[in-house]
C-alpha cells in the first residue's frame, strides 16, 4: 500500500459475495423472486432472442400451489406419462437411498445423490428424442432411469465389480451409454459442455436430424469451457439446448460466487444472442415443456437455447460432504419451489389419476425393484468382495490396440 | 516424381483424405477463407465446401472440445492449433477428454482426432512462436504424438494419422515448412524441391504410426532424433567426421524402441538430440529406455543436446537453438569421454 496515493477516492475494497444465512441461521429465501405458476408467456419456437429476453429473469412454473397445472406452459403431457414422471422420480430417489447405504456400508467408495433435482433430468429426457445425445455431469442420472438403461448395470458401475460395464476403470456413477444417449461423464467439470456442441455440429454438418444437450452446475458454468460452448453454439447455430442446472451450491460454494453481477446464469446466454429460459426446477412439468421447447426449436434448425433450472441441491454434495458446515440444516425445508415428487404426486391426486394409496403402493414397489436389482448387482461382487474386473482389463482400451510399451507393462504386472 | 514442400504435403494428405472419407472435417483459426496462416489448407474449403473446412472462433479449447464431440459423433476432426506455444488452453481437453475416452467408456465412445500443430524454433519466433511441447504430450496415456522431418512422411504420416482410431498429436516444425535446415541459419536455405524426400506421391499412401527411419547408416554413434534436428545431426556428423547413425524416430509415442535398441546395441553410444528444453524432457525418456535396455552395450554415458533450461529467447535464438556445433560437440565427447 502506498502512502503517496493522489486518489481523491478513498481505498478500494474487494467485494466476496457471501449466501444470506450460514450454520445457525435461519434460511432466508425472501431474496429468490418466484413468479406465480402460469404468468410467464410462452413464445412461438421461432422467437427471435432478442424478443424474449425477459424469459431469462423470470420463472417459468405450470404448477400452482394447489397443485394445479395452469398458464400456456401446461397441458403437454398426459395422465399416462406424468405418472410415468413420477415413478420415475421415485425411482431416482429410491435408487439414490439404496446407494448411499451401500457406500455407508463400504460397498462401494463414493456416491452422489440428486435429492431434490429429481424432475430436472427425469423430465428432460422424456422430451428427447432415440438417437439424441446428452453431454451430463455426475448428476444427472435421470436421463438413464427415465430412458430405460437397466439399473443393474448403474449398480454394478457403482460397484466396480465384474459386471461393471466400464471394467472398473471409473469412479462410481461416471455412467456411459451411447445407446441410451448418455455420454462418457468425466470427473473434469465443463468440458462436456462444449463437447455437445461439437457432437450437435456434426450432427448438422451430416444433415442428421438428432439433437444434443450440454449439462452444467451452477458453479461449473465459471469455467472457461462454458464460455467457449456458448461462443460455438452462437456463432454455428448448432442444434444444441445448453442446460444449466442452478441448485444453489457448488460445493461449499453459494451459486453467488459464480453468478458474481448477472441477474441469472440464464442470462449469461443473451450475450451470445441466444434465446434463454428460466423454469421451476422442481416443477416436473415446467421443465418438460420448457426441454420440449428448446429441443423443437434446436431440431428445426433454429439454434441453440440455453435454460436454466432453478432447482435445491437438497442433499449433501456427495457421500464425502457435510453441508451442515455451511449451510443451515434446514435450509432445504425452507426452498419456496418445494419438493419435485411432492408437487407432481399432489398433482396428480388433485387430477384424481393417483391417491396415497397408489403412492405408498408404489413406493413399496419400486423399492422392491431396487432391492432386486441391488441383489442381483451384489451377487456379481462390491467394491472390495465378490468378482471384480480383471488386472488385464487395466491395460486395455488405452488404445484401440494395445501398443508394445504397454504390452511389456501388462507383462511385468503379471496379468 | 512430384516435388513438394512440407506445407504443399500436409495440405495434400487433407485433400486426399476429404476426397475419400466425407467425415473427414477441417477446421481451425484461419482455417477456412484464407486457407491457415501457414498455407497448409489453402484452397480446402473451396474444393470442399464451408461444412466441410471452415474458421473458428479463437479459443483453443473451444476447438478441441467441439472436434472430440464431433469424434464422439462418427466424424474425422482434423483440426489445427495455429502455433503448438497456444495448444495450453486446450490441454484439459486433450489430457482429460480426448486421451481418456476411450479407456474411461471402454469403447463406448471413441475419439479419433488429429490435431495439428506447428511448433519449434529457428525462426525468430520469441518465447511463443518457438516452442516444442512435445514431452507434454509423450507423458499423456492415450494419446500418439507424431513429429515428421521432411514432405514424404510429413504426408504419409498424416494419412496414417487420420486413419488411426486413436487422438494424435501432430506437430509440424515450421522451420522445415519450406525446406530443410540443418542449424547453419548463415547460409542461405535450400528448397524442398532441391531435396530427394521432398518427392511426394500423389494420391493416398501412408507411413506408419510407431515406425522410426534411419536417416544416415553408421557404426560409430547412435543419434536419436526428429524433426529439425535430423538435419543438424546430419550436418553435425558430416562436419565431425563421425560415423554417425542417426534415427528419425517420426512417432515419439508410441516410440519404436526395436529400432532405437537395435541401433545402441550395435555402435554402443548415444546421443539424444532436441530443441525442446532438457530437464523432463522427451530425451530424459529416451535416455532411461536406452540404459534400461542397452546398458551392458554402452560404452561411454548417454548424452543429451538439448534447448536450454530457458524460455524461448529471441535475440539469443542461435545460442538456444542446438546448432551443428553444440551437436557435433556432443558426438565427440561421447566417442572419445
Amino acid at each position: 500500500m502506498s502512502d503517496d496515493s493522489l486518489s481523491e477516492f478513498g481505498p478500494l475494497s474487494l467485494h466476496v459475495p457471501e449466501p444470506a444465512v450460514r450454520p445457525g441461521g435461519e434460511p432466508d429465501f425472501s431474496n429468490v423472486n418466484i413468479p406465480e405458476a402460469g404468468s410467464v408467456r410462452r413464445p412461438p419456437v421461432d422467437a427471435n432472442p432478442e424478443e424474449i429476453r425477459d424469459l431469462a429473469f423470470s420463472i417459468i412454473r405450470v404448477l400452482n400451489r394447489d397443485g394445479e397445472a395452469v398458464g400456456p406452459w401446461a397441458g403437454e403431457l398426459s395422465d399416462e406419462q406424468l405418472v410415468e414422471g413420477l415413478r420415475h422420480m421415485m425411482t431416482l430417489r429410491t435408487f439414490d437411498a439404496r446407494m448411499q447405504i451401500a457406500q455407508r456400508q463400504g460397498k462401494t467408495s463414493f456416491y452422489m445423490q440428486h435429492l431434490g433435482e429429481e424432475a430436472v433430468s427425469c423430465a428432460f429426457r422424456k422430451a428427447l428424442a432415440p438417437g439424441d445425445m446428452n453431454f451430463p455431469t455426475y448428476r444427472q442420472a435421470g436421463l438413464l432411469i427415465a430412458n430405460d438403461y437397466p439399473m443393474v448395470e448403474m449398480m454394478c458401475q457403482i460397484y466396480s465389480n465384474e459386471k461393471d460395464p466400464l471394467k472398473g476403470r471409473q469412479l462410481p456413477i461416471m455412467y456411459s451409454s451411447k445407446e441410451h444417449g448418455f455420454f462418457s461423464i468425466s470427473g473434469n467439470l465443463a468440458t462436456q459442455y462444449i463437447q455437445a456442441v461439437g457432437w450437435a455440429m456434426a450432427s448438422a454438418i451430416k444433415n442428421d436430424t438428432k439433437i444434443a444437450a450440454g449439462w452444467i452446475g451452477d458453479g461449473s458454468t465459471a469455467e472457461s469451457d462454458f464460455h467457449a460452448a456458448l461462443v460455438f453454439a452462437s456463432t454455428y447455430k448448432a442444434p444444441v439446448v445448453l442446460n444449466i442446472v442452478n441448485n444453489q451450491w457448488a460445493i461449499s460454494t453459494f451459486q453467488g460466487i459464480a453468478r458474481g453481477g448477472a441477474g441469472t446464469f440464464a442470462a449469461r446466454g443473451l450475450g451470445f444472442g441466444m434465446p434463454a429460459l428460466r423454469v421451476d426446477g422442481n416443477d416436473y412439468l415446467a421443465v418438460f415443456a420448457v426441454a420440449k421447447w428448446a429441443i423443437e426449436r434446436a431440431r428445426r434448425n433454429l439454434g441453440p437455447t440455453v435454460i436454466e433450472y432453478v432447482t435445491y441441491r437438497a442433499g449433501a454434495h456427495s457421500t464425502s460432504d457435510d453441508p451442515s458446515a455451511y449451510r443451515p440444516k434446514t435450509e432445504s425445508d425452507a426452498w419456496p419451489l418445494g419438493d419435485p415428487v411432492m408437487r407432481l404426486k399432489n398433482h396428480l391426486i388433485g387430477r384424481g389419476v393417483w391417491s396415497e394409496e397408489r403412492h405408498t403402493q408404489a413406493e413399496a414397489e419400486i423399492l422392491d425393484t431396487v432391492i432386486t436389482a441391488q441383489k442381483e448387482a451384489e451377487s456379481f461382487g462390491t467394491l472390495h468382495a465378490g468378482g471384480k474386473p480383471s488386472a488385464r482389463d487395466m491395460f486395455e482400451g488405452v488404445y484401440e490396440e494395445m501398443p508394445p510399451h504397454l504390452r511389456r507393462q501388462r507383462q511385468q504386472a503379471g496379468v | 516424381m512430384p516435388r513438394k514442400t512440407m506445407i504443399e504435403s500436409i495440405r495434400d494428405a487433407m485433400d486426399v483424405m476429404m476426397e475419400r472419407d466425407d467425415n473427414v472435417v477441417v477446421f481451425g483459426e484461419d482455417v477456412g477463407f484464407f486457407g491457415g496462416v501457414f498455407r497448409c489448407t489453402h484452397g480446402l474449403q473451396a474444393k470442399y465446401g464451408k461444412t466441410r473446412c471452415f474458421d473458428a472462433p479463437i479459443s483453443e479449447l473451444g476447438i478441441v472440445g467441439t472436434a472430440i464431440g464431433m469424434a464422439a459423433y462418427g466424424l474425422k476432426p482434423c483440426i489445427e492449433i495455429q502455433f503448438a506455444d497456444y495448444v495450453y488452453p486446450a490441454y484439459d481437453q486433450i489430457v482429460s477428454e480426448a486421451a481418456r475416452l476411450r479407456y474411461r467408456s471402454n469403447g463406448g465412445f471413441t475419439c479419433p482426432i488429429v490435431i495439428r500443430m506447428p511448433a519449434g524454433g529457428g525462426i525468430f519466433g520469441g518465447q511463443t512462436h518457438s516452442q516444442s511441447p512435445e514431452a507434454l504430450f509423450t507423458h499423456v496415456s492415450g494419446l500418439k504424438v507424431v513429429v515428421p522431418s521432411n514432405p514424404h512422411d510429413a504426408k504419409g504420416l498424416l494419412i496414417a494419422a487420420l486413419e488411426d482410431p486413436d487422438p494424435v498429436i501432430f506437430l509440424e516444425p515450421k522451420r522445415l515448412y519450406n525446406g530443410p535446415f540443418d542449424g547453419h541459419h548463415d547460409r542461405p536455405v535450400t528448397p524442398w524441391s532441391k531435396h530427394e524426400l521432398g518427392e511426394v506421391p500423389d494420391g493416398h499412401y501412408t507411413v506408419p504410426l510407431g515406425k522410426a527411419i534411419k536417416r544416415r547408416e553408421g557404426k560409430e554413434l547412435t543419434v536419436l532424433t526428429y524433426g529439425t534436428m535430423v538435419y543438424v545431426a546430419q550436418a553435425a556428423a558430416e562436419e565431425t567426421g563421425i560415423d554417425a547413425e542417426i534415427i528419425d524416430l517420426r512417432t515419439l509415442l508410441p516410440l519404436d524402441l526395436e529400432t532405437i535398441v537395435e541401433s545402441v546395441a550395435k555402435t554402443g553410444r548415444c546421443v539424444i538430440v532436441h530443441e525442446a528444453t532438457l530437464t523432463s524432457g522427451f530425451g530424459a525418456e529416451l535416455a532411461a529406455l536406452v540404459q534400461e535396455h542397452c546398458f551392458y552395450n554402452l560404452e561411454a554415458p548417454v548424452a543429451r543436446v538439448t534447448g536450454w533450461d530457458t524460455p524461448y529467447p529471441h535475440a539469443q535464438e542461435w545460442d538456444y537453438f542446438p546448432g551443428p556445433a553444440r551437436v557435433g560437440r556432443a558426438f565427440v565427447e561421447t566417442l572419445e569421454g
